[in-house]
């Protein structure tokens, strides 16, 4: 990814799920970061009214610099209204409608080459997912959004019966068997763990092998690396479920001498060329959601033969 | 003092009042029916005046389109490069363009018209299903220019064609791009054919071809206007408007004027907003309305087009074996809306293509029903092309009218057949009889722009079931003379819960002629679309197609 593309996170899911809950939730704790946000309808956002800068038909400004906008039946063109933005987003987020299909909108989002797909987050209703996967005339798409996510959100699972959630669990594992499935309560989760943002902080606290534990559900740890490795080898090592990150990024060299950034988000794992050696030179920085790091897993595949 | 009289004479009227069928004169003052009988039974009501300029005419009541889009006169502003002859505003007939080379010579012409420059050529209506499914690459729109970005909305309304310029200058002349919208040529380059919304939209506004400047286009909805007069149309239905404020305004200043032909029936689409937005817009603009502007009406997508592979279809599914289409809407989202407008009483159509679409309508309406009862509620299905009897019996039951897309026969039957749904099934798509057998109230339609606006076509497409190469689909469905005319007058006027108003020529109804050189029941089957149309009555105001 270079310092030009604007990364993209779809949000997908089906109606209830918690989209709009987890927007929300973004929004609120954005912490500097200038989020956009491109919702199908502004429906029961229920945005704070002190947080609300300005407002029109299609575009709410919010204190901080994030922005929100409907888009209804035209997505390429609310992205090309973006793209013409004079102070463009950190990060972009989009919603998916709730028979959405969330690998459509990250397709059509790459046809513009300044935007760059983060990943696809699928939310999931602890209490409802199931049920609606075999239902009459939703099984195939709920299916297909499923499919299509890098990272599950498993949500409401304080709602949800203990058996009921053990069930949901294991048929939700068996119908995505690459992403990674997070739980969470009220779509309560870090920006860090779905974003990103704030990954460069945790290089600068820890040193050397560092952890940082500044949420109750999530972790992120400081590896180092003092030799060149095959990029997509790594990367795609370090996506793999058993090892539970939710997301990577590294700066590593390869055996070639060039220098590489390599980032996952669930299952996805990019590459791309950096410019130049950077300080972060060897460092790679993982987060994980409610199961702690297995740092001797991720020691023992950082230093395999990638 | 009483308004004037007139009374006009005419050849032969075909009322479609059951009681009193047929009639030599009708009698109007203002803008409404005096009655229609002989000249003997009218003199009754008074003075009169005789106009007899009809008299060589054939009058039936001002014909009603129940699915079509204004945007149909917007798209005149383009170059119509279509496989079957059309018509445009003005009465000129554009003839059909039978190659990819004869599609080319016509835009050449429009890029001399248009002399030098970077001004798009916009161009609409093409169709290379009937050039044995050729691809329309940019090559072949490169012959036409290289500097001027070209842009050709398909036929169907899915897929825009484009030339080298048009692909620069959107960002998309470049290798590496992975999207099923975007096919790609031997050397990795976009072909210039772009598939879907999503890639449509990308090279759309470089083309001159932004959707946006659409919903609000005074000059087109003037167009849609001359073009209604010319088909004999009285009243419209402009059925999928996301109805801004802005157009709003523009039609009810347009309709409201003293020679705008045709009444109006927009209604507001599910988009962008949530079920509750919907539903209380629609009460506002309920209010709004005129005679000649209609508003208040609800319309929603349930899913896609079949021939686009994205309608839901029920088991076994597509034909070739196509994955299941998409939903445009969720059931809950449907039973929301269908509750709420019971309880206001607001109309609701329905789109459906496929009959998993319509099955998925019948059970959320079912349901919405039981909770607010409302008899006589006119909720319609449209287009509703796949649905079985069983689906017929149900509509029938839960009271819920459909409106068939009869010009699919025609336009699209023969892909049907060997493509989407299979001989079987094609046979039965837009099944008219099996409606009308079963007493569902029934309409037909053009859709328009996407099939040319013209009831007569649409009723000999319902009455004969031909394709172009003169296959009979399901000869079973075909409907009688007697009964396409009733459907295009009077059947689509119950589905817009207007048949009190419009529909037929009787008293104290609207005075709303449609003026016919011929008679369509005197005339063959297989000439009803034939039919010459000297122009309409509308709100007893006069105009006729050669000076509209």
């Amino acid at each position: 990814m270079t310092a030009q593309t604007l990364p993209v996170t779809v949000i997908g899911g089906y109606l209830g799920a918690g989209k709009t809950t987890l927007i929300n939730h973004l929004l609120r704790h954005a912490d500097g970061l200038r989020l956009a946000v491109l919702v199908n309808d502004f429906g029961e956002l229920p945005i704070d009214a002190d947080l609300i800068e300005s407002r029109n038909d299609n575009v709410i400004s919010i204190t901080g610099g994030c922005m929100c906008c409907a888009y209804g039946s035209d997505l390429m063109a609310a992205l090309a209204d973006l793209d013409r933005l004079e102070m463009p987003p950190d990060h972009l987020l989009i919603e998916a409608s709730g028979v959405g299909l969330p690998d459509a909108i990250a397709q059509s989002v790459r046809l513009i080459p300044r935007y760059a797909i983060d990943g696809i987050a699928v939310l999931a209703d602890a209490e409802t997912v199931h049920k609606l996967g075999k239902d009459q005339y939703l099984q195939d798409t709920i299916e297909r959004q499923l499919d299509a996510a890098d990272v599950i959100i498993l949500n409401k699972v304080d709602l949800a019966s203990d058996e009921g959630l053990e069930k949901t669990r294991r048929w939700l594992s068996g119908r995505a068997p690459d992403s990674r499935i997070i739980e969470a309560v009220s779509a309560n989760i870090p920006l860090s763990v779905l974003l990103g943002s704030g990954m460069e902080h945790v290089f600068d606290e820890g040193q050397g092998e560092g952890h940082n534990h500044d949420h109750a559900t999530h972790e992120a740890a400081v590896f180092t690396l003092d030799r060149p490795v095959e990029p997509e080898m790594l990367a795609k090592r370090l996506a793999a479920r058993e090892v539970g990150l939710v997301r990577t990024k590294g700066f590593v060299q390869a055996p070639d001498g060039g220098f590489y950034t390599l980032q996952t988000v669930g299952r996805r794992w990019s590459v791309s060329e950096a410019p130049s050696s950077s300080a972060l030179q060897g460092r790679i920085v993982c987060i994980t959601h409610r199961p702690p790091i297995d740092a001797e897993k991720i020691t023992l595949i950082i230093n395999s033969e990638c | 003092m009483t308004a004037p009289t007139t009374i006009y004479s005419a050849r032969r009227i075909l009322t479609m009042n059951p009681s009193n069928p047929e009639a030599t004169h009708v009698a109007v003052r203002r803008d409404r029916i005096l009655g229609a009988g002989s000249l003997e039974e009218l003199v009754g009501w008074g003075d009169y005046t005789l106009d007899d300029r009809f008299t060589d005419k054939v009058l039936m009541p001002g014909l009603v389109e129940g699915h079509s889009h204004a945007t149909e006169g917007s798209f005149w502003r383009y170059v119509y490069c279509g496989y079957f002859d059309r018509t445009d505003p003005s009465g000129k007939t554009w003839p059909g363009l039978r190659s990819v080379d004869a599609v080319v010579e016509r835009l050449q012409e429009k890029n001399a018209e248009l002399g030098e420059g970077e001004d798009p050529i916009s161009a609409w209506g093409l169709d290379p299903i009937y050039f044995g499914d050729v691809l329309v690459s940019r090559a072949d729109l490169d012959r036409v220019s290289t500097t001027k970005p070209i842009g050709i909305r398909q036929a169907s309304g899915h897929i825009m064609s484009v030339n080298t310029k048009a692909l620069e200058l959107s960002g998309l002349l470049r290798t590496g791009i992975d999207h099923p919208g975007v096919p790609l040529d031997t050397e990795g380059l976009p072909t210039g054919e772009m598939k879907g919304p999503d890639a449509m939209e990308l090279v759309a506004a470089h083309v001159g071809l932004d959707r946006k400047v659409m919903s609000a286009d005074e000059w087109g909805f003037r167009q849609f206007g001359r073009l209604c007069v010319r088909q004999g149309v009285t009243t419209a239905a402009d059925l999928a408007n996301p109805l801004p404020t802005d157009a709003v305004e523009m039609m009810l200043r347009v309709t409201g004027e003293a020679d705008f032909p045709v009444r109006i029936i927009p209604l507001r689409r599910f988009q962008g907003v949530t079920p509750r937005e919907l539903i209380e817009r629609s009460r506002e603009l309920r209010e709004m309305s005129t005679d000649m502007l209609r508003l208040g009406r609800v319309k929603i997508h349930a899913d896609g087009s079949i021939q686009g592979f994205t309608a839901r279809i029920r088991w076994p599914g597509y034909y070739n074996g196509a994955p299941n289409g998409l939903w445009y809407a969720t059931p809950e989202q449907l039973q929301e809306i269908y509750e709420l407008a019971l309880e206001h009483d607001l109309l609701v159509h329905t789109h459906t293509n496929g009959d998993e679409a319509t099955e998925l309508m019948l059970d959320m309406f079912e349901r919405a029903l039981h909770k607010v009862p409302r008899p006589d509620h006119r909720f319609t299905l449209q287009h509703c092309q796949l649905a079985d009897t069983a689906q017929f019996r149900r509509m029938k039951k839960l009271g819920v009218c459909v409106n068939l897309f009869s010009n699919h026969t025609y336009y699209w039957g023969e892909q049907h057949y060997a493509k989407t749904v299979g001989p079987e099934r094609a046979q039965r798509m837009n099944a008219c009889a099996t409606a009308l057998r079963e007493g569902v109230p029934l309409a037909i339609h053009s859709d328009a722009p996407v099939t040319p606006l013209g009831p007569f076509f649409t009723a000999w497409c319902a009455v004969n079931r031909l394709t172009p190469s003169g296959r009979v689909l399901g000869d079973e469905e075909k409907i009688s003379v007697a009964d396409a005319l009733r459907t295009i007058t009077i059947g689509a006027a119950y589905t817009m819960k207007l048949d009190h108003e419009i529909g037929s020529i009787e008293t104290g109804k609207r005075a709303d002629f449609a003026v016919l050189e011929d008679d369509p029941t005197a005339i063959e089957e297989a000439e009803l679309k034939d039919v010459r149309i000297w122009g309409v009555v509308q709100g007893g105001r006069v105009f006729s197609a050669a000076d509209i």
